[in-house]
């Protein structure tokens, strides 16, 4: 087995034991941060159903920021959504057989791909042409455009200029994942194609890649309106109304 | 109005974004509050030895404490949605006063104490240690923010910046840095019960004042009860509406609404204050001990149902944290919110906003209205940042919007709302809110009113209004002051409740004199 075989698996278990570990870590932080007061953004939904749909509308079309900028809403949409195809069109290498809706989405996953780096360098342009934004941004905010539009565009490069032997990397893959080794092909682009997903994993946990599972937790966003009709009391506030003590750090 | 010492923004008729100019309002700075202002509401009177130590352990126990600022420190992906979104940047043009720039102050720190990027990487995400250059900045731009939630609307992850400015008061205020106005009305509130800190007998004797006042124009003998045991209705109103102009004039016409609903209706002498800063400190102590007060006098009067006057901030500590600081509300079933809750009648919502409560008479057709007599008025409403985003009224989401223009047009025959994008959940602050409303911090007041400027401008222009109706004490006070530095008449600031007073029409009892109009001007 060569060197390689064993750096790539290596790289992929503790790339993949990060980003678990590290989202079960603070997925658990912040669903056992209590929300002690009734926040919601009104006009908000007053009942469960509707909180939710008020989640799937930002989750999916990212109803806020449709309101709040149509440049940014654009970009980013089309970034998430072609995010999303590829992901999806990279699914063929995990299964075996393809389950047939991936291999529906096989032409979508191409041209997402495409899209995927459109919006993506409006997302940067907008860093350095929007003196607000440009204020803002940290060398974080570019290395992390960085990354992903060169994830995209070595992915683009084995489809369309340096074809890779994916009969090959599928066995890589479909070995990894049942621990059975096999040979993972030399191909320099597909090296650093995979290298810069393992980092992007990696980093996931410990980057603003958190507001993936953030929105969810959105005190603003998921909370019911019903103040009026609902006690709404977290376990600390609780104590101080029984007197046991004032404050926990009191 | 003095010379102001500052450029007053020109009208243009458009709300422009301004180009970022670094530091443009970093020299304004609220006044600190002196060591007994600090002390009366329990924090350290002046900057303790181990501050830094200190300040880092109150950000971990409120990271600890509130989902909203652990989640909000990590989610915002600097996409610039906020950027353009707050009264106060598009008035100052610092970029400190964009919500991220504003949220970034707090979150640098967070990463570089908090978090594995920032601790081994500071340079590359931002991080920076806590120095005292930061906590000034602290100081400087967390009170450059009114807590409006505008930005919050706009963010995709709906990150509020006024929890991220609340976290920020409260750990400067642990440290013992504290802003003289907001605190020192706390202060005043917990020791006499209101924030002008008018004691019972004052108070009393207003009241008695404005009963006379009411008869003379109207010779109706409407009442202002205190204290009376056993109403069935307690309106805990802003103090300002005892004294300050215009707010009086709602207060009046709260008194006739009830007066000509024939309801038996009280103030309280211990609850004489709805407003309640302990939100804008973000002190949940204080706050939960201002509302006690609350609580308290509701079991003492033994009264059914409380209403809640014409302010902003207070709605929305009432509608939205009084059922949980104090049980003021209905659904607990734990023996302290039960004790209040089985005395409240559950077939009204508790608290209920006067609002509410007007807008359900004029429903049922119980009150009656000449609405000629508000045809020298041409009106526009600006909804209250706290009510629009902070609350409700009614049943339905954007009861708050509609309400209170429900009111407006059934007492006047002429409104016409400002533009879209600077009205309902999109409006913007009057510019003074968030215990901004202190004349040390004149600069921001002024620029922060700008967008508002601009859209009130514009139905001035095209639709002659001359009427600003309002419902927040807060709004009131700072429009007074603000809207002659943009060329407009104090006078045409007023409460919804004043319209309302106008408009309606009281039964004159038989041996009353000849005066058969309700007017207040
Ligand atoms: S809460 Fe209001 S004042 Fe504060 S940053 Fe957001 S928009 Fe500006
Ligand atoms: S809109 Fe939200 S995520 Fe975007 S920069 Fe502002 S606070 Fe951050």
């Amino acid at each position: 087995m060569s060197f390689l075989t064993v750096l790539f698996a290596c790289m992929f278990y503790a790339a993949a034991a990060m980003l678990v570990v590290g989202l079960i870590i603070k997925i658990r932080c912040y669903a056992r941060t209590p929300a002690p007061l009734k926040i919601p953004t009104t006009p908000a939904p007053t009942t469960f159903i509707g909180v939710r749909l008020r989640m799937l509308r930002e989750v999916t079309m990212f109803e806020s920021l449709f309101k709040s900028n149509k440049w940014i809403w654009l970009f980013g949409f089309m970034f998430h959504v072609s995010l999303l195809l590829v992901t999806l069109r990279h699914l063929r290498y995990f299964t075996e057989p393809v389950w047939f809706w991936v291999d529906m989405v096989q032409p979508f996953g191409i041209y997402a791909g495409f899209a995927m780096v459109a919006g993506l360098s409006g997302l940067w342009a907008r860093r350095f042409l929007v003196d607000r934004v440009r204020y803002i941004s940290t060398p974080s905010d570019h290395l992390m455009l960085a990354l992903l539009v060169a994830i995209g565009l070595t992915g683009l490069g084995m489809k369309f200029v340096a074809h890779t032997d994916i009969v090959a990397v599928k066995a890589f893959i479909l070995g990894l994942m049942v621990f059975d080794l096999q040979p993972m092909p030399a191909d320099p682009v597909l090296l650093v194609h995979l290298t810069l997903v393992a980092v992007l994993m990696a980093i996931f946990p410990i980057s603003k890649l958190l507001h993936a599972p953030g929105i969810f937790f959105s005190p603003t966003r998921n909370q019911i309106d019903d103040s009026r009709d609902r006690r709404h009391l977290s376990p600390w506030a609780a104590k101080l109304e029984s007197g046991a003590q004032t404050s926990p750090d009191a | 109005m003095a010379a102001p010492q500052f450029e007053v923004p020109k009208l243009t008729g458009y709300i422009d974004v301004p180009a970022i100019k670094p530091g443009a309002s970093a020299h304004v700075k609220s006044f600190p509050a002196a060591a007994p202002i600090q002390e009366a509401i329990g924090f350290p009177g002046q900057l303790v030895d181990d501050w830094h130590d200190k300040a880092i352990a109150k950000m971990g126990d409120l990271l600890g404490r509130y989902r909203s600022l652990q989640v909000f420190m990590d989610a915002c992906v600097h996409c610039g949605a906020c950027t353009d979104k707050c009264h106060y940047f598009i008035g100052t043009a610092d970029p400190k006063n964009m919500p991220v720039a504003r949220q970034e102050l707090m979150r640098k720190v967070y990463r570089r104490h908090f978090t594995f990027a920032g601790k081994y990487f500071p340079s590359l995400v931002g991080a920076i240690d806590l120095t005292k250059e930061v906590l000034d900045d602290w100081y400087s731009y967390y009170y450059q923010c009114s807590e409006c939630r505008r930005c919050s609307v706009y963010c995709p992850y709906g990150i509020d910046t006024a929890e991220v400015t609340m976290a920020g008061r409260e750990i400067l205020d642990t440290v013992g840095i504290g802003q003289k106005y907001t605190n020192e009305i706390m202060g005043k509130l917990h020791r006499i019960g209101n924030n002008l800190g008018l004691p019972g007998p004052a108070l009393e004797d207003t009241l008695q004042g404005l009963e006379e006042d009411i008869f003379d124009a109207t010779g109706v003998p409407v009442k202002l009860p205190l204290d009376l045991e056993g109403a069935e209705i307690m309106l805990v109103t802003p103090s300002a509406d005892f004294f300050s102009e215009p707010h009086v004039e709602s207060l009046i016409g709260y008194a006739k609404v009830f007066h000509a609903a024939g309801v038996k209706w009280t103030l309280s002498s211990k609850a004489s204050e709805a407003g309640n800063f302990g939100m804008f400190i973000g002190s949940y102590e204080n706050m939960r001990r201002a509302a006690m007060r609350i609580r308290d006098a509701a079991l003492d009067l033994g009264v059914k149902r409380i209403v809640v006057g014409e302010c902003g901030h207070a709605w929305r500590v009432a509608y939205s944290f009084w059922n949980t600081l104090t049980g003021v509300g209905h659904g607990g079933n734990d023996p302290f919110a039960r004790q209040l809750q089985q005395q409240l009648d559950p077939n009204y919502p508790a608290p209920q906003h006067i609002c509410e409560y007007t807008h359900d008479l004029i429903q049922q057709g119980k009150l009656k209205f000449d609405k000629s007599l508000n045809d020298h008025r041409v009106i526009t409403f600006h909804d209250s940042c706290n009510v629009a985003r902070g609350s409700r009224m009614g049943d339905i989401p954007g009861g708050q919007f509609t309400i209170p223009r429900d009111i407006i047009r059934a007492v006047a025959s002429n409104f016409h709302d400002m533009q879209e994008g600077t009205i309902h959940e999109a409006t913007f602050c009057c510019g003074g809110g968030g215990g901004l409303l202190t004349d040390d911090l004149m600069e921001v007041r002024v620029k922060g009113a700008l967008p508002r400027m601009e859209a009130l401008n514009n139905v001035v222009q095209e639709k002659q209004v001359n009427f600003l109706a309002l419902i927040c004490a807060i709004c009131k006070a700072q429009f007074t002051k603000v809207v002659p530095y943009y060329g407009f008449d104090m006078s045409m600031v007023g409460g919804v409740h004043q319209l309302v007073s106008t408009a309606i029409q009281l039964e004159v009892p038989e041996d009353a004199g000849e005066e058969t109009e309700a007017t207040d001007d």
